[in-house]
Formats: structure tokens, C-alpha cells, sequence
């Protein structure tokens, strides 16, 4: 099972769930799990053109998906999933 | 005046000024609000004027008071006119505004003094924060003037004038296998583990209120007017964005004429997101950054689309300098002007002569080049490049032998 880090501004559409555990074959389908079990969430985390909002970055292991394959990035049982608001400035 | 809300970018949702910095409803950015009619009511040219020579002489128009206990006087940065430069460039009322020259030598002092106070006022007892180097030395400093432990994390590799300026103040440095982008994830990761104040992420609606002053500060000291070119570097692009946004609000406040400057920004070809979404008009891709401009090395720049948006809006242009032109441009106003620069400044010197030969400027307007750090820092990125020194025994012939006779060749 994937886990997945949801951070603190998100919480409270996951009834205060920190650490969330779903079996998915991509990131896609992880997200479309997520809405299922806490409706709506999907429309926090991707836009109405099926891509991930700008200002929300996901990450898969170390790396951002950005930088992966998206939404499509593969997922397995052992993969962390962190979403974290995007925000920076050295 | 104290900021009693925030708002929103994105969706205009306000909450109760707080240590958060994320809308709960959309994810977007939340700002510091004003009361625009309240500070209308105020005589805010004669207030200002009266005011320390310091940023806080703007306290009216930031989000926080004045807090003595962590006040290192930053701002008020000199803005010098130009001229060897600007005849090298073509351009006639080139000004520098020098901010090397503030507590902690970069710009950042005015953005952590602002976060500071904010996570003073929200009872934080630890400052940390993501850096590339000059916010580290600026949290550092304001933290051990305010008496507070501090954890600064940092890229692993970043130059080693930088962590130097952050140890001396007695920080615990972290560096962090990776890039910026790496560091800015762990440091929200962890700010969600420990009560502490992050200066660029928990306090980042304060904090990032800093770079406003570096408007004001230009408009008064070119007699209450702003200019007509301004040419900033790129890192996230939250600095670029403020300074146009103090522009604005000078002029909303009637403090200045409307604001018409062109908002000009300049990026390390060798992490250059926004410049290249500029240029393409698709949306910011992050990059994985390959520059000597390591404090511009954002590959996920998180302000980058209000960056190009501002750009558009104000008819200015986003351009990537090459390493190559970055050390020429250090050289350039080293060697024009009397300034020495560290990288940053060097990218935004070569696209200050990238814009002024493409004819983007306006050669006879008020062009102001803003200079965020000091060479000091970044000593290496030039060293190469210099000339070595000459060595003599001391003797008046050894002189005129290796000196005086070469010279006069």
C-alpha cells in the first residue's frame, strides 16, 4: 500500500487523517481513490484540465512529479507520497 | 499597522491574521490585508519622512510594528546614479539601488526583520528556514539578536561565504543532500513535525511583505516618483512581484503619480523556469538548476506565474543570462561603479545589457538595477577571471621593474 502525507492546511477535508494508505497503480488513480473515500478533495489537488493545481506540489519518493510523469507517475506498495503547498523564496 | 487578515490570491478567502500561510479552501497564497481608507486618512509622505532611516519608516504600510528587539536597521540602501555603466549601456538615468550594503549584506534582511516580528507576535520560540544562503544569514543574525535558537538549512555544496555568515551567529546549519527545491520540501515536511517559525514558509505572508520596501525606498529616493524601467532577479519571484506591488500601492495611496514602470526580471539561463514560460506563454516547468547563480537556483519557482503575469501587465520582458555573462556582469559593475555583487547581481547586470542592446529599455527614462547581495559571498564565482597580483621584493627598482615600466608599455 502507498502511503500518502497529507499536510496540515488539507486536514480537515480528511477528517484530521495525517497518513492515508491506498493500493493504486499511479498517482492518478491514488487521487481518484482519495476522492472517493473524502469527496471533493480530487478538485483541491487537480484542475478542470486534469492537472495538478500550480500552487500544490506532489511529490513521489524524493522526487517531484513535475519532474516524473505527472499524474501518471507510477505508484507501488512501498512508494511515499508527499503533497505539499508550493511555496518558496531563498 | 498590524495586519489583522489575511487574504487569499487565489480565491480572496480571508482568515484572521495567524502563522498560516495556505489558503484552507483552494491552496493558494494568503496575503497581508490593509485598511487602504485608514491609511489614506494618514499624513503618510510627512510620517514617512520623519521616520528612522530604515525600513521602518514605512512601518505604516507593513504588516507588523516595529520590534526593537529584533531590529538590525535594514533598508534605506543607497540608490546611485549610474553614469560609467549606464554610458557602457547606452542608457542616460541608470540608477543602483545597492542593497549588498544591508545587515546581513542581501536583501533578505528585509523580509526575516518583518518575519520576525510576525513570529514574535505569534509567540514562536525557534526561527527557521529554507535557504540558499542569504536568507540563512539573515535568520541567523535577527535570531541571535532576538536571543532565539535557529535552524537554517541550506543546500549541501552552496558556497562556503554563506555558510560562514550563518555559523558565526551560532545557528545550528543544516545542509541538505540536494538542491533548493529538496530543502523547501524537508522544511515543510518538518515544519508540520515541530512549533516552529519557518521565515519563508509559516510566516511567508509577513515575511514576504519585506520586498515592498525595496519600492518605496527607490520612489522616495527619485523624490516621490517611480521609475521607468526596473530590472530584478528571479529566484521564486516573490521579490519581483512586491516591488511592483509597492509601486502600486504608493500609487493607490497618492503617494506617487499612477505607476507605469515596466517590471523587468532577470534569471540564470541555467534555471530560468520563468523566463522560458514567459517566452513560450505555457505554464512554469520546473527545471533542475545548473548555474554559478546559486541563490537564484529555484527550480520550482512558486511565484513564477505571478512573476509573468506582472511582466505582461506592465510591458516588461524576463531574460536569462548565461555563467559566462553573470561573472562579466559582476566585473562590469565592479569596475564601472564600485560595487561588487555576488552572483545574483551579476545575472541581473548581463540582463540589464541584454535588455538595454535589444532596445527594451528606454535609453532616456529612469532605469533602476536592483542589487540584492554582496560579491563577498560568492568570491569564487569571479576569482578565476581576475587578473593575478603582482609580486615584488621591496625595492623602488623591483617596482618600477614590474609595475611602473609594464604600465607605461
Amino acid at each position: 500500500m502507498a502511503t500518502i502525507r497529507i499536510p496540515t492546511p488539507m486536514r480537515r477535508y480528511t477528517n484530521g487523517d495525517r497518513l492515508i494508505t491506498i493500493s493504486a497503480a499511479t498517482l492518478a488513480t491514488a487521487i481518484a481513490e482519495l476522492d472517493r473515500r473524502y469527496p471533493g478533495l480530487q478538485g483541491r489537488l487537480v484542475n478542470g484540465d486534469g492537472r495538478l493545481h500550480e500552487f500544490v506540489s506532489v511529490f513521489v519518493g524524493e522526487e517531484d512529479v513535475r519532474l516524473l510523469q505527472g499524474l501518471q507517475t507510477p505508484l507501488d506498495d512501498h512508494s511515499e507520497v508527499s503533497i505539499i503547498p508550493a511555496m518558496a523564496g531563498g | 499597522m498590524a495586519t489583522e487578515r489575511l487574504r487569499c490570491r487565489e480565491c480572496g478567502t480571508e482568515v484572521p491574521a495567524g502563522p498560516v500561510y495556505v489558503c484552507e479552501r483552494c491552496f493558494g497564497p494568503l496575503e497581508a490585508v490593509y485598511d487602504i481608507e485608514a491609511l489614506r486618512r494618514l499624513p503618510l509622505r510627512e510620517r514617512i519622512e520623519a521616520g528612522p532611516r530604515s525600513m521602518w519608516r514605512y512601518a505604516d504600510l507593513l504588516p507588523v510594528d516595529r520590534d526593537p528587539v529584533v531590529d538590525l536597521a535594514p533598508g534605506y540602501t543607497p540608490l546611485l546614479l549610474a553614469p560609467r555603466l549606464g554610458d557602457a549601456l547606452g542608457l542616460r538615468r541608470l540608477y543602483v539601488k545597492n542593497d549588498s550594503v544591508n545587515p546581513t549584506w542581501s536583501f533578505k534582511d528585509r523580509a526575516v526583520e518583518i518575519g520576525t516580528a510576525a513570529a514574535r507576535r505569534f509567540g514562536y520560540k525557534v526561527l527557521a528556514c529554507a535557504s540558499t544562503g542569504n536568507l540563512a544569514n539573515s535568520v541567523a543574525a535577527h535570531a541571535a539578536r532576538a536571543g532565539m535558537p535557529a535552524y537554517v538549512f541550506v543546500p549541501a555544496g552552496i558556497e562556503r561565504g554563506k555558510i560562514l555568515a550563518s555559523a558565526v551567529y551560532g545557528p545550528t546549519v543544516v545542509e541538505v543532500d540536494g538542491g533548493y527545491d529538496e530543502v523547501n520540501r524537508l522544511c515543510a515536511e518538518i515544519g508540520e513535525e515541530h512549533p516552529w517559525a519557518f521565515l519563508n514558509v509559516n510566516m511567508r505572508p509577513f515575511y514576504s511583505e519585506g520586498g515592498k520596501t525595496l519600492a518605496y525606498e527607490i520612489a522616495e529616493q527619485l523624490g516621490w516618483r517611480a521609475p521607468d524601467d526596473v530590472v530584478v532577479p528571479i529566484a521564486s519571484g516573490n521579490l519581483f512581484v512586491k516591488i511592483h506591488r509597492g509601486f502600486d500601492e504608493l500609487g493607490t495611496l497618492g503617494l506617487i503619480p499612477p505607476a507605469t514602470t515596466r517590471m523587468h526580471g532577470a534569471q540564470a539561463a541555467g534555471c530560468a523556469p520563468v523566463a522560458t514560460a514567459h517566452r513560450t506563454g505555457d505554464e512554469v516547468r520546473p527545471v533542475r538548476p545548473q548555474t554559478i547563480a546559486q541563490s537564484l537556483a529555484i527550480g520550482t519557482p512558486a511565484d513564477g506565474r505571478y512573476a509573468i503575469a506582472t511582466a505582461r501587465a506592465t510591458g516588461g520582458v524576463i531574460e536569462a543570462a548565461t555563467d559566462d555573462e553573470i561573472v562579466e556582469g559582476m566585473k562590469l559593475l565592479a569596475q564601472t561603479e564600485g560595487i561588487f555583487t555576488e552572483t545574483a547581481g551579476g545575472v541581473t547586470v548581463a540582463v540589464l545589457k541584454r535588455l538595454a542592446a535589444a532596445g527594451a529599455l528606454d535609453p532616456d527614462g529612469v532605469t533602476v538595477a536592483c542589487i540584492t547581495g554582496i560579491g563577498l559571498k560568492t568570491s569564487d564565482a569571479v576569482a578565476p577571471s581576475l587578473p593575478a597580483t603582482v609580486r615584488i621584493r621591496p625595492t623602488l627598482r623591483a617596482f618600477e621593474q614590474a609595475v611602473a615600466a609594464p604600465a607605461l608599455a
